[in-house]
């Protein structure tokens, strides 16, 4: 359903299509999974064909940020789009603790600098 | 001329997305703004998984209203849920008895124009919010 693919130390997960609750559950666990199997350091969600991005979407988004993080491995969101963005706030929705970035390569530079900076 | 109403049952999590999906479509086709599209499908989300958290099934009808100088979107959510005992507690931010975020109605309300709730204890949860857009 979400491929994941593994670039270095990054996991990198695109979303291709609107998941319903169950689907995004089962790729809150294959990720996690597959962070754990492949030592990941990073992993980059990329979220751009999500046509919504509503509380459930929001809460699994933010639990894979906090266990990701348990496990040592930082996650950065990206290609949230301009019109979920403005939906989000005005929903309350908050993605605390979550890095964004603008896209993927965005994303990718970013995890970048912050090698560099170790 | 869009069609006037749109009838989704909700019996399952794969209904949400069906029922956004119709909505949004709807939006666009009215002439909605692309924000507008995502606030609409987004609010539809939420009121869809409030009545499967709550009541596990009912129905999302989206409505269509045209007009020369302005066109609007109802979504009226209705399940025979057990209902809501307190609406005013049910309608603050970060309420919830369902294990949920209890961000779903006021963020909803936030989303649309108008907003209204009607729920009988044991009978029963509507929920209805109009988005209008002007000409």
């Amino acid at each position: 359903m979400v491929p994941i693919l593994k670039q270095g130390h990054v996991l990198i997960a695109t979303i291709m299509a609107a998941l319903s609750d169950e689907d995004m559950r089962q790729f809150r666990e294959a990720l996690l999974d597959r962070v754990v199997t492949s030592r990941a350091r990073a992993v980059i969600i990329d979220v751009m064909a999500m046509d919504v991005l509503d509380s459930f979407a929001t809460r699994t988004l933010r639990e894979i940020a906090y266990m990701t993080r348990l496990r040592g491995a930082r996650t950065v969101l990206v290609g949230v789009q301009p019109e979920v963005a403005m939906t989000m706030v005005q929903l309350g929705l908050h993605l605390e603790g979550v890095a964004t970035a603008l896209d993927l390569e965005e994303g990718l530079a970013y995890l970048d600098r912050l090698d560099r900076r170790r | 001329m869009a069609p006037c109403q749109v009838r989704v049952p909700i019996d399952s999590d794969g209904d949400i997305i069906i029922a956004r999906q119709k909505g949004r479509a709807l939006a666009a086709e009215l002439g909605f703004s692309s924000t507008d599209v995502v606030r609409i499908a987004t609010a539809i989300s939420e009121l869809a998984r409030n009545v499967l958290s709550y009541a596990e099934s009912g129905e999302i009808r989206l409505e269509a209203m045209n007009s020369r100088n302005r066109c609007g979107l109802a979504i009226v959510a209705t399940d025979r849920g057990p209902g809501i005992i307190d609406i005013e507690q049910a309608m603050q931010d970060a309420f919830s008895t369902s294990g949920g975020l209890g961000l779903g109605l006021p963020g909803v309300r936030r989303l649309m124009d108008e907003f209204t709730i009607e729920s009988t204890v044991g009978a029963g949860t509507t929920v209805s919010a109009t988005k209008w857009c002007r000409r």
